[in-house]
């Protein structure tokens, strides 16, 4: 074993954990207000509504996430182009529209699970909260924005936190479509140095460190909340 | 003011309501007795459309309540409810529960609000909760404060749906003080109750239900004192 490679590449790991943190953080993003639509529309009324919610969450959740990405990277990606963002570019260290294209792709996988999460949460809510709510005039939507979702959320932020966790790791699916994250950053260190191994099990501890310290977080959040109720 | 005829509802097979007729006027306290599974719950409720019925009409200040037309969620800002679980909204204190609703559909400021919100807690007793949660209440608080909080939208009429039934006994009487007053203020109530006591004392009708219909009504001391019906007797003779 010899890490003495790290002097001179550690470099690309520090910026892939970056990018992947950065990914993870606008993937959750997009996938949670993607869930929380295809939750609405899945608990609606309309018919409609609850025909899309069900066939996307199905679709994506009964698809490799590999096979979404190179579809959308290989098959969409040729008749509709993400514009450049200069400022991610400049973030990122390259032109950011691939790297749109491979957070998008985490976020609408992520997306159709979140939705199932927000709605277990908005089920789990006492329907004597509806009717209260309904009972003083408010209307469904209101009654969902200020009284359930509200408490939707606090119970379902455990779920969501251990969500962002396997995101981090989900994330190195991009590398398929080269994007410079952490696996990416792994495989050029492997290549460059001509080691098989250590390389990978440096890219792991960092993805474990990232993924240990996230999870650290959601259990703090978590007793910080049992504490508040 | 609440016009009610013919009024079907089913579950299912089960036919809960069979046909309910009356009319509830101004300033009446209507008082629904009845063994359970006799239908008052879900009669109470079809009031303001939280159950719909399959037939017949609900007919609430000259505006029918099941029509598709109906803007429901407007007239049930005139119809105050209070639940036998209290359905207080445990993540907003006791002053956003009650100023919630005030604030977003009439369009209140919130400090006029929260003044209002203040004065109705000192007619119950609870202002000292104004910055408290729901579960650092016992149930006859949390049952007072539901009650406020129907009638921050100084609604028309106020329905109650069994509401000491989930009381520890000692806090019961606080809620029903609390209704009492309300009743003679003058506010119309329609009330669901197993409290003979408060029926007896209070109500200017009472109505009672089984199976699915009014089998009598009246004032309390024909019901209580003179029951017609045999099965009026029965009930009685088990609750009191």
């Amino acid at each position: 074993m010899d890490f003495l490679f790290l002097k001179k590449y550690g470099w690309y790991y520090l910026n892939g954990a970056k990018n992947t943190i950065l990914l993870t953080c606008i993937a959750i993003t997009f996938g949670i207000i993607l869930g929380l639509i295809f939750a609405l529309f899945r608990l609606s009324n309309n018919k409609l509504l609850r025909y899309i919610a069900v066939t996307y969450i199905e679709i994506i959740r009964g698809t490799p996430i590999l096979i979404q990405i190179m579809i959308l990277y290989f098959g969409i990606s040729q008749y509709i182009s993400l514009p450049e963002i200069p400022a991610l570019s400049k973030i990122i260290g390259y032109d950011s529209s691939d790297f749109m294209i491979g957070a998008a792709a985490v976020a609408i996988n992520s997306g159709a699970y979140v939705a199932e999460i927000i709605r277990a949460g908005i089920q789990s809510i006492n329907k004597g909260q509806m009717e209260a709510a309904r009972s003083l005039g408010l209307g469904s939507s209101m009654a969902m924005r200020y009284v359930i979702i509200p408490q939707a959320f606090k119970n379902i932020l455990p779920a969501l936190g251990n969500e962002f966790v396997t995101l981090v790791k989900e994330t190195s699916i991009v590398s398929v479509i080269g994007i410079m994250e952490l696996t990416k950053a792994g495989d050029i260190v492997r290549g460059a140095t001509a080691k098989g191994f250590e390389p990978l099990l440096v890219a792991a501890s960092v993805y474990f460190c990232i993924t240990f310290a996230a999870s650290r977080f959601v259990a703090f959040l978590e007793r910080r909340m049992k504490a508040s109720d | 003011m609440i016009k009610v005829s013919n009024l079907h509802k089913k579950f299912g097979k089960l036919n809960v309501l069979k046909g309910i007729n009356t009319n509830i006027e101004k300033g009446e306290i209507v008082v629904i007795i009845g063994p359970s599974g006799s239908g008052k719950s879900t009669f109470l409720r079809c009031l303001n459309m939280l159950e719909e019925p399959d037939q017949g009409e609900v007919i609430f200040q000259g505006i029918k309540l099941n029509d598709k037309k109906c803007n429901i969620d407007q007239q049930r800002q005139k119809m105050g409810m209070v639940f036998q679980q209290f359905n207080l909204f445990p993540h907003m204190t006791i002053v956003e529960n009650i100023i919630l609703a005030p604030t977003k559909l009439k369009k209140e400021n919130e400090d006029e609000a929260k003044r209002k919100a203040v004065q109705l807690l000192k007619k119950v007793g609870l202002e000292d909760k104004a910055d408290s949660y729901p579960n650092q209440l016992s149930g006859g608080q949390k049952q007072r404060i539901a009650i406020v909080r129907a009638l921050a939208m100084s609604p028309e009429v106020m329905l109650f749906d069994e509401p000491t039934s989930a009381l520890d006994p000692e806090m019961v009487g606080e809620v029903l003080e609390v209704m009492k007053g309300l009743a003679k203020d003058g506010m119309t109530m329609v009330v669901v109750t197993h409290e003979m006591g408060f029926a007896k004392e209070v109500a200017t009708r009472v109505m009672f239900m089984d199976q699915g219909l009014i089998v009598e009504e009246g004032t309390p001391k024909d019901v209580f004192d003179n029951p017609q019906n045999p099965r009026i007797k029965e009930f009685l003779s088990k609750v009191l």
